[in-house]
């Protein structure tokens, strides 16, 4: 099981408390009328999906209830840091 | 060995807010709600959870009066719901409380990593609940009521032994 480090509660807490929430630092198009199919669909569908370090959002759905944004390596499923929404990915 | 009893009945409130919520609600409340994480104060039969940065779960007797609490708020920014019928507790006491406790929850229940004071919401099997160690081996977990016999069957089958 890992253990994500939850920068609300402030220590390290295990995956089963947690619920994915997919890519972090997707932005919505800034005019929702004016974007066209293909903004749309990269907003919507399109994913990095990289091999290697991804940021994504986990919400702490059994514990402070937060969103957070988590560093994860998707080759050694190993979770490189994690910090609050809003702040810049380290 | 440990035992299993139901908690009397409390009243129990979610205050969401900003910290000059807290600090204005603990005036009135008589605890004060702790803006360290996952942390408890009590104060006689008052308690109060710190269940995320702007959340906690206030308990009081069941006769407890919230609305000079929520008098006490009024013009800040807040969120004062009372979900009293929503859960009830268990009161788990004994030494083998923490160890059948960790065969459905997968924090560290030992005392240095989960020392008395500390609460917080984690999960116990199949189900969600709000832990708070209040003592060495005395544990309040609160179960949401639909979901209580469910809790209070793992927890006899988990210190059962074999």
């Amino acid at each position: 099981m890992l253990l994500i480090p939850c920068p609300f509660c402030a220590m390290d807490r295990p995956e089963a408390e947690f619920r994915h929430a997919g890519e972090a630092h997707l932005t919505r198009p800034p005019d929702p009328a004016a974007a066209d199919d293909a903004a749309w669909a990269d907003f919507l569908y399109h994913r990095a999906n990289p091999r290697g370090v991804i940021a994504e959002r986990w919400r702490h759905v059994h514990g402070c209830g937060r969103f957070i944004n988590v560093l994860r390596d998707t080759v050694s499923d190993r979770i490189l840091a994690s910090y609050r929404p809003g702040e810049k990915r380290p | 060995m440990f035992e299993i009893a139901e908690a009397p009945p409390a009243t129990r409130l979610m205050l969401r807010g900003a910290p000059e919520v807290a600090a204005r609600a603990g005036a009135a409340f008589g605890v004060v709600p702790p803006l360290e994480p996952c942390r408890a104060n009590q104060a006689g039969e008052r308690a109060a959870l710190w269940l995320g940065p702007d959340e906690w779960l206030l308990l009081a007797p069941s006769d407890a009066d919230a609305t000079k609490l929520a008098a006490a708020l009024e013009g800040l920014v807040h969120s004062l719901v009372d979900v009293s019928d929503g859960t009830e507790a268990l009161l788990l006491h004994g030494a083998g409380a923490a160890l059948a406790l960790s065969a459905g929850c997968p924090l560290d229940l030992h005392p240095d990593a989960f020392p008395p004071g500390m609460a917080t919401r984690t999960v116990l099997g199949r189900i969600g609940i709000t832990l708070w160690r209040r003592g060495a081996a005395d544990w309040w977990v609160e179960v949401a009521r639909s979901q209580a016999a469910y809790a209070r069957a793992f927890l006899a089958e988990a210190g059962r032994g074999w």
